[in-house]
């Protein structure tokens, strides 16, 4: 049995391996994918442009359009000069912010009375406009902060910690995240295309006449996909902390036993795709119509404690959803095993169910 | 514009040369034909001879790299091409769309009148009897049917010039044998028919051949003048059916014999030129044989001119292990029946096997014989009944009953992406060689079927009949009691046919039970029985000198070739079922 | 011979529109596809942070104590697990349990009155996650202020400081994710019709020999390319519609623009996106690659480099430079302007320019590309 499961695994590789394009393309595009989907898919706001219309000449407008431009997430201000122009300068998305101060500013704040600033944001961009409320408030805030008189009772104050991640930069949550979500595509689309490939080609009857009994066919078409899942997050855990420095705090052997039963889930996921399409372009259609879902509720693109109460429970069934947990686990919080467990048996579950499913229906398929 | 002259050719080809790769070999090398108005053309030659890149030339698909491609007078690139016929190879049918609907686009396309159209609908679908099937889906008619409404989108508006890429590869005799006949029909009202063909009993029965090999044209002319050349040189010897592979064998080694076959119990020779009659002795058959000569056909001339067949003796099986004697049939059908939803596939089918034997499956496309053949080697489960291979029940035994057999598929679904060496590892493997074992195995099939140079060639990249010897190969490398070949030699050529059928007769010998199915009627002649499956039953079963005088009996035909049996038995079915 | 001829192009115009009809995959890209990413825009991506759960341990028993501790856990932001013990709300925060923990101390109620160091808790965020750590910050603080404004007013301390800020989103008062999203998916949808299934449909032919025969009729390239377009914009128009109606009346996204501001926009945009499916199918011919092709040439960058889902301000230099080769990007701020703001012609026109530029540059391309030999 296992020399001819050996023959079949070692079929599979050079099927991916032997085409030196193809081998190009296991390792390029998802390296390339790493760095562009790790720089530009932030949901951070930087470099914004924000309108200024400032009818007041006194000394403390000007005080506060400096700080404004001393902001780092601040690139540059836009004199506006009219209500027309503010407008215009949002609707035209010039701006996603138009600050404006009134003619009365300074002198309401060397008189001691409350002075205020309007801000209008571009709702369009409603998560943009959103955390550049926070900038403009934080700023406003501190400014407000140094004019206060010295001492006010009661005094009390919060003082801030991020944990696992200090200066909240992005790049250390969507790192571990792509590890995931690369791993996804790939793995899916290998795992699905194989079988269907053979469909097409009509080498599927061949294997299905020889000795190779149906479960030694979904091994032997399981591990390449496993192998190359294996060879990227491997290459991404060396890659990640070495060139983008995002730490990894915690367990590497840990993170390969979870790696391992992701890689089973999503293996399984493929192969149920493939034991239903006929041909190359459903499978092809399959894996698209799996993989958008399955990244979208990953809790990469946005956290799955966002998420309607009755979508989070179908959230558990996705296997990305899961390993995301361990995967930032692992990098930034130092994981402990049992968290790291708690999260793998879902993967089990998954792996175990899709696995058995799928050669359920390839049995039936002989019918 | 100018209308082709009636008297001179529909269209040339003038030393037309056309190169694929910059400095590869030429698929075509000064290539001259000509295509006459009324006529039936036929272009033969070997797979890879350049007879697809000829036609795609004259229907204007492809730029000539050297000499002129004319139609109607015109470069073809450049001709009207509402004139020009074309059905390419796989048919052009648009398989989600009706056959009223693929005639319509197909009418519109060429630039047919509207006034015309339901008249030349009428004619034409009369003609290919699909006017029961108007409303069905193309992608939903069988082989024959498609290729009947290929050729009516091809000749929708009467052509001038009408170019049929082997249009019968993977048809059966039946549907063939019809296309030809509405074709022919068409010539005789002027058109020029260019028809292209692996099966060279088709090619005989054209006005004009041309043959190509390898680019080149090797023969022009009719058929009848080609054959011409072997008159006197072709014999049958009748010594009784037992042991007439090894007289094959023999008569193959000897040196007066350049081409034989086996035909039902006798044997087809041909003898080098000037050598007279084959003389029993030489070829070691019993003194009292009954040697006659016969007409020649036009592919005992084709392999001639090509230069003869193979040798006699197979290395293959005499490297063969010898499958021990048993008194139990190697393959047995007992009522083997398939159901899909309501519809039957296979019904009540039973045969059995015995050791050393070898057995056809014949029937037209879709009468269930691929059906009942996937159940024997288990990628079907029957509905009911059941069967037995190498004494492996296939319900209760399956993995033994499939390590017990050597499966070579249509179309020789090898890997076409991995290398010889890595098919040949893989299939070896999975057949449960390793270690020495296996490496002995591989070598031994390099040698045999000369792979050596093509070792880490992509099996895809190879010539037809290279990689129709590694599915040989990948078949036998087990050396198992029993082969299943489904359709082994389509689209080969003749020489590689005969070689291989060396092989498989050598195998026998060893005691190796064969179960193949095939539409080449002159390969079911090498069938020891053969069981002719149609509309999901059998209708006859015998050896192929059996069905031949069932069919003379009711047609009252004499000495009907097997394709003239097969023909007669199938319309014979059906009158029943007219009757009944 | 390739004049225009009416009688041929209907006929084929039939033929695209039989084919998409019956075909299952179309049916699949065209309607079932969208309806999955409206859905998840709609409601499985939300970026709108909604109650946070967090862990606030309360270490003093002063009555200033419990009453911040109350004002936690009455906001409506939090959703708070209390504990003595910041040990095991730390275990919680590590396996991802809460986002958060607020210490209040035990000498907070003392220090609150006395001269020395103010009174302070402590905020500690799962970093791990910035976003939702941003907003735990954001809001533990805001919740402390505004309590310790109440404490002083009750005191009749007067308020500080004395700036205010007076905030206003235009367009989306509520900042509702989904208006933003649903309207920036339909680009999606177009871009999955126009290139990916205008790419797989062209390289069938090829891959299925249909292509052989209709070259060999009198058919004229422009008349191939023609009846292959049109009936994939207006199938991409109708999914539009569809999309847009699914918005505004399931998902209840506002619409104020004009109908035909959106038709404009859409088929603005149809144009590149069918055009950059064209050339693919003519330089791959093959199905696999071409649907490979498209994936990462057309889809994955109308998802991410459009400025949809992520800002583009926000990206590096270079990513930056990339997006302005994105079509897409160039139809997201109109499809986000005609839902929520209305018709703003200027904006419209501008980037519809830029869409047709890049229509017209792909369709050249795309003919060059698109012979009439078949090797």
């Amino acid at each position: 049995m296992w020399g001819r499961i050996y023959a079949l695994i070692v079929k599979e590789m050079w099927a991916i391996l032997r085409d030196p394009r193809a081998r190009v393309i296991l390792v390029v595009p998802p390296l390339v994918q790493l760095f562009v989907l790790g720089f530009a898919t932030t949901l951070e706001v930087k470099n914004i442009d924000v309108g200024v219309y400032n009818r007041d000449s006194g000394a403390w407008s000007t005080e506060f359009v400096q700080r404004l431009a001393g902001s780092p997430n601040i690139r540059g201000l836009v004199w506006i000069r009219s209500p027309e122009e503010l407008r215009s300068a949002i609707d035209n998305q010039r701006v996603i912010v138009a600050v404006s101060i009134d003619q009365r500013f300074s002198a309401d704040i060397e008189a001691g009375r409350p002075a205020t600033i309007q801000a209008v944001f571009d709702g369009r961009r409603s998560n943009a406009a959103q955390i550049v409320s926070g900038y403009i408030e934080r700023i406003v805030g501190e400014m407000g902060a140094s004019l206060a008189p010295a001492s006010a009772s009661p005094r009390s104050l919060s003082v801030l910690t991020n944990w696992f991640n200090p200066n909240l930069d992005y790049l250390w949550f969507t790192m571990p995240a792509l590890i995931v979500i690369i791993s996804t595509v790939s793995g899916l689309g290998i795992t699905a295309l194989s079988v269907a490939r053979e469909r097409e080609l009509g080498t599927f009857d061949q294997l299905m006449v020889s000795p190779l009994r149906v479960h030694e066919i979904l091994i032997g078409k399981m591990v390449p996909p496993f192998l190359v899942g294996l060879f990227n997050a491997s290459l991404y855990l060396i890659l990640i902390p070495f060139a983008f420095g995002v730490p990894l705090t915690g367990s590497v052997p840990l993170f390969y036993l979870a790696l391992t039963f992701y890689l089973l889930a999503l293996v399984g996921v493929g192969m149920l795709v493939s034991s239903l399409a006929q041909t190359q372009q459903q499978a092809f259609l399959g894996v698209f119509l799996v993989t958008v879902p399955a990244t979208l509720l990953s809790g990469y693109a946005s956290p799955v404690d966002n998420m309607p109460g009755w979508l989070q429970i179908l959230a558990q069934a996705n296997p990305p959803k899961h390993f995301l947990i361990v995967s930032e686990g692992v990098f930034l919080k130092a994981m402990p095993a049992l968290d790291v467990l708690s999260n793998t048996w879902p993967l089990v579950i998954i792996a175990s169910v899709t696995l058995t499913a799928s050669a359920v229906l390839f049995r039936a398929r002989m019918e | 514009m100018e209308v082709g002259n009636m008297d001179g050719p529909v269209a040339t080809a003038h030393e037309v040369t056309k190169r694929f790769a910059k400095d590869g070999p030429p698929a075509l090398d000064a290539v001259s034909i000509d295509i006459v108005a009324g006529r039936m053309t036929g272009l033969v030659g070997p797979d890879g001879a350049g007879k697809t890149t000829l036609i795609r030339l004259l229907a204007g698909l492809l730029d000539p790299d050297g000499g002129t491609v004319d139609v109607q007078n015109l470069p073809a690139v450049d001709a009207d091409h509402a004139a020009i016929g074309y059905m390419p190879q796989r048919f052009g049918l648009y398989e989600d769309l009706s056959v009223i609907e693929n005639l319509s686009l197909y009418a519109n396309l060429r630039g047919l009148p509207a006034s015309e159209r339901d008249a030349r609908f009428r004619e034409l679908l009369a003609f290919t009897d699909l006017e029961r099937f108007r409303t069905r889906l193309a992608g939903k008619l069988s082989g024959g049917m498609k290729q009947k409404l290929g050729l009516a989108c091809a000749m929708v508006k009467a052509p001038k010039l009408l170019l049929l890429d082997e249009p019968g590869v993977g048809v059966d005799p039946v549907s063939r044998r019809e296309l030809w006949a509405m074709v022919r029909n068409l010539a005789g009202e002027g058109i020029g028919v260019l028809w292209s063909t692996a099966y060279l009993d088709e090619a005989e029965k054209c006005d004009t051949v041309f043959l190509l090999n390898e680019g080149k044209l090797l023969y022009a002319g009719e058929p009848a003048r080609l054959t011409g050349r072997i008159e006197g040189r072709v014999y049958r010897v009748f010594a009784g059916a037992d042991g007439r592979r090894k007289l094959l064998e023999r008569a193959l080694n000897d040196k007066d014999v350049t081409d034989g076959t086996i035909q039902g119990a006798s044997l087809r020779l041909v003898m080098k030129p000037d050598v007279g009659a084959p003389r029993p002795a030489a070829i070691g058959a019993p003194a009292d044989c009954r040697i006659e000569a016969t007409a020649p056909r036009f592919e005992d001339a084709f392999v001639d001119i090509l230069g003869g067949g193979p040798p006699g003796t197979s290395a293959l099986a005499q490297a063969y292990r010898s499958i021990p004697q048993t008194q139990e049939p190697a393959i047995v059908a007992e009522r083997l029946t398939k159901q899909f939803g309501a519809f039957t596939a296979a019904s009540n089918i039973s045969f059995s096997v015995p050791r050393g034997q070898i057995f056809g499956l014949l029937g037209p496309n879709g009468a269930g014989k691929s059906t009942t053949f996937k159940m024997l080697c288990g990628l079907l489960t029957p509905t009911s009944g059941g069967g037995q291979v190498a004494g492996h029940d296939l319900r209760k035994a399956r993995a033994e009953a499939r390590q017990s057999l050597g499966y070579m598929a249509q179309k020789f679904s090898l890997y076409g992406d991995l290398s010889v060496q890595q098919n040949l590892n893989f299939f070896s493997g999975v057949y449960g060689l390793t270690g020495t074992r296996q490496r002995e195995a591989i070598g031994r099939v390099v040698e045999i079927f000369h792979l050596k140079d093509y070792l880490s060639v992509n099996s895809g990249t190879m010539p037809l009949g290279f990689k129709q010897r590694l599915a040989l190969a990948c078949a036998v490398m087990h050396q198992p009691p029993v082969l299943f070949l489904d359709e082994p030699t389509s689209g080969v050529d003749p020489i590689v046919r005969r070689e291989f059928w060396t092989h498989i007769n050598g195998l026998v010998e060893h005691g190796v039970t064969v179960l193949v199915t095939t539409h080449f009627m002159d390969e079911a002649e090498y069938c020891d029985r053969i069981a002719l499956i149609y509309r999901g039953e059998e209708i006859a079963i015998g050896t192929p000198d059996d069905l031949k005088t069932q069919a003379a009996a009711k047609a009252g035909l004499d000495d009907p070739t097997l394709e003239d049996a097969f023909i007669t038995l199938i319309e014979e079915s059906d009158k029943q079922r007219e009757a009944a | 011979m390739s004049a225009f001829n009416r009688q041929r192009f209907t006929a084929l115009l039939v033929k695209e529109t039989l084919q998409i009809v019956r075909d299952p995959s179309t049916f699949l890209i065209a309607f079932v596809l969208p309806m999955i990413l409206l859905f998840l825009f709609g409601y499985g991506v939300s970026l709108d942070t909604a109650r946070v759960k967090i862990g606030l341990a309360l270490q003093d028993t002063s009555a200033q104590a419990r009453s911040l501790a109350t004002a936690y856990e009455r906001s409506g932001w939090f959703e708070v697990t209390g504990s003595r013990d910041v040990a095991s709300l730390k275990a919680d925060l590590v396996a991802g349990n809460i986002r958060g923990i607020i210490v209040i101390p035990p000498d907070f109620g003392r220090r609150l009155d006395s001269r020395g160091d103010p009174a302070s808790i402590q905020v500690i965020t799962d970093g791990s996650m910035p976003n939702t750590a941003g907003f735990v910050a954001a809001y533990a603080e805001g919740i402390r202020a505004s309590w310790a404004a109440g404490l002083a007013d009750e005191r009749g301390v007067q308020p500080l400081p004395p700036i205010s800020l007076a905030q206003r989103f235009w367009f989306n008062p509520e900042l509702t994710s989904r208006y933003f999203l649903v309207p920036g998916s339909i680009a999606i949808v177009m871009t999955m019709i126009g290139t990916l299934l205008t790419a797989l449909v062209v390289a069938r032919e090829w891959e299925r020999g249909t292509m052989e025969a209709l070259l060999a009729t009198p058919i004229g390239m422009a008349e191939f390319l023609a009846t292959k377009v049109i009936p994939y914009f207006i199938l991409g128009l109708c999914s539009m519609t569809i999309c847009t109606l699914i918005a505004i009346f399931v998902f209840g996204v506002p619409f104020l623009g004009s109908a035909l501001a959106l038709l404009a926009i859409a088929s603005a945009f149809l144009v590149p996106a069918l055009g950059q499916g064209l050339l693919i199918s003519a330089v791959t011919k093959n199905q696999f690659v071409a649907s490979q092709v498209a994936l990462l040439s057309a889809f994955l960058p109308a998802m991410l480099l459009s400025g949809f889902l992520f800002e583009i301000t926000s990206m590096p230099r270079i990513i930056q430079l990339i997006t302005y080769v994105v079509p897409a990007r160039y139809v997201i701020p109109p499809l986000q302007t005609v839902f929520a703001v209305g018709d703003l012609w200027g904006l419209f026109l501008r980037n519809i320019a830029v869409l047709l530029g890049f229509g017209a540059f792909f369709f050249l391309l795309a003919i060059r590309a698109t012979r009439r030999r078949i090797a």
